[in-house]
């Protein structure tokens, strides 16, 4: 079975739990983490994270609504976006 | 990780920061099979077969919209020209019936614009072609979503005058029957028509279209803007350079999620349009990247020569991105649409003058201009005759799209509401084509189209 991958990508001030409270999230829907990098780019903290949903029974539209949860309470913006256009637009 | 931090960002930005999404996406549908004779059957059959799709067209959408995190702004539909399908029926009101059942079926499934209400009148008219001309005022003052269409001139075929005739008559009736000539805003004469154009108003489903043809018109005026700011000092070789790989990257965008949508609605994938389409805005205009590139206001000279580099650069992106490139594949630069070109009208750095000299290097015309109400109905079809001969000469896709706003005068403010934005109404000739205009006839074909 092909691997079923997305991005969360987020972006915001840079507050403590932010990485806790988005693994808590994925890790309750048997999400697997397969990569995660962070920097502060121009002042931002600036995350993505590679996740494999697979073996999870969430559906990409499920998962961003709970993301945006700790969207709105910790002021961030949260990006969930299959792993294929980042597949199609950046490598030939 | 596979993909940089950088990279990644990069396209989250495009969505997040820089207005990128998908245009629209245009279900073709033929409606050939839904013809008969009875009036009632045949609307039934088209409202059925509109309907049905329309609705998975939505469903199906939204799910890759969640998917891919890039916004599908339209869903839409284009059918067969109108005209083909109802010349079987006699009764004298079946493109209003038609239209009607199309209206409808848009309406009760949340498609926002359904195309196709239109003829390909090049040569001639039929009986079918008057029906459905005579029935446009009235059809497009009395439906929401249906988009009209004539393609009156071809490389090939020259130009049918008689047509464009009776088109600056039509539009001012089309503008006297609605509320500041937004009618008009639903209607598109072409020269050289795609026959698979995702964009409205133009959109329709060619008759060398199969069954079904899912076309999908990618945007981003804002993400190029962005880069043409990025690259400030230089030289014109390398922003070509940047603009291209900018439009690479956002085609393949479009054409994955298009082929995707296609697969899952079960219908075969037509085309990618390229267009770079504003929105009303800001930050979302074609004009904006002119004015990025070093031109003061749009209409300024050296405009023409910033947007053929823009154009040629989008189309050999895009061409590299995707083999399925089609539609009008330029760059739209309507006025009341684009936040920066109807910014330009109003400081008057732009004129029609101008502007038709800019739609000689792009698709796809003169496009969402109101104009005097008083503009003569020779005057409009002499601005008609110019704008398509642009595109019969040059072998490409010109069309116009010009709003007579009945009670305005040059310099007033109309606002059309919503993505029809806002403009000022433009300043026309004050000289006469009105003999030149009735000889009528057929203009005939340029000696370049004979290639045979």
């Amino acid at each position: 079975m092909t691997k079923e991958q997305v991005f969360i990508t987020v972006i915001g001030k840079d507050q403590k739990g932010i990485i806790a409270r988005i693994s808590n999230a994925v890790f309750a829907h048997n999400i697997n983490i397969e990569d995660l990098n962070q920097k502060i780019m121009g002042g931002y903290f600036v995350m993505t994270l590679l996740a494999d949903i697979t073996d999870s029974s969430i559906t990409i539209t499920r998962l961003k609504k709970e993301l945006s949860l700790i969207e709105g309470e910790m002021d961030l913006k949260i990006q969930v976006q299959h792993e294929n256009i980042f597949k199609t637009m950046h490598r030939v | 990780m596979e993909y940089s931090l950088e990279e990644v960002m990069e396209t989250v930005q495009m969505t997040l920061y820089h207005n990128f999404d998908i245009r629209t996406v245009t279900l073709g549908i033929n409606l050939k099979d839904c013809i008969n004779s009875d009036l009632d059957i045949f609307k039934e059959n088209v409202y059925g077969r509109v309907s049905d799709y329309g609705r998975r067209l939505i469903l199906e959408a939204q799910k890759l919209e969640d998917k891919y995190g890039i916004p599908i702004i339209n869903k839409r539909i284009s059918v067969t020209p109108v005209s083909l399908i109802i010349e079987a029926c006699a009764e004298p009101d079946a493109p209003y019936q038609i239209a009607k059942a199309l209206d409808k079926a848009s309406k009760d499934v949340g498609i926002d614009f359904i195309g196709g209400f239109g003829a390909l009148v090049q040569k001639g008219m039929t009986r079918a072609d008057e029906r459905l001309i005579n029935s446009l005022p009235e059809v497009l003052s009395s439906t929401e979503r249906v988009c009209a269409f004539l393609n009156v001139a071809s490389t090939v075929s020259g130009m049918n005058m008689d047509a464009v005739i009776r088109l600056g008559k039509t539009l001012k009736e089309i503008a006297d029957r609605t509320e500041n000539g937004i009618g008009c805003a639903k209607f598109v004469v072409f020269a050289n028509a795609p026959e698979d154009n995702p964009f409205m108003a133009g959109a329709f489903h060619g008759v060398g279209e199969p069954d079904f043809s899912l076309n999908i018109g990618i945007s981003g005026p804002g993400v190029v803007r962005s880069v043409v700011e990025k690259n400030r000092d230089c030289g014109l070789t390398e922003l070509s350079e940047v603009i291209k790989r900018t439009t690479f990257k956002i085609t393949r965008a479009g054409e994955l999620i298009g082929r995707e949508l296609a697969h899952n609605l079960s219908v075969p994938f037509g085309i990618v349009d390229i267009s770079l389409a504003s929105t009303t805005k800001v930050g979302d205009s074609v004009a904006g990247i002119v004015e990025m590139m070093g031109i003061e206001k749009m209409g300024a000279p050296g405009s023409t020569a910033a947007l053929a580099l823009l154009i040629d650069a989008v189309k050999k992106g895009g061409a590299m991105a995707s083999g399925n490139v089609g539609g009008l594949s330029g760059t739209f630069i309507p006025v009341s649409e684009d936040s920066c070109m109807n910014e330009a009208v109003r400081v008057g750095a732009l004129s029609i003058e101008k502007l038709e000299a800019l739609t000689a290097v792009c698709s796809v015309g003169l496009d969402m201009i109101a104009i005097p109400g008083d503009t003569k109905a020779e005057t409009i079809s002499a601005i008609i005759a110019d704008e398509l001969a642009i595109g019969v000469v040059n072998n490409k896709t010109t069309g116009v799209r010009l709003i007579p706003v009945p009670g305005k005068r040059a310099g007033d403010y109309v606002n059309f509401g919503g993505l029809l934005g806002e403009t000022y109404v433009m300043n026309m000739s004050a000289f006469s084509s009105h003999d030149f205009i009735l000889r009528g006839g057929r203009m005939p074909c340029p000696v370049t189209s004979m290639r045979n």
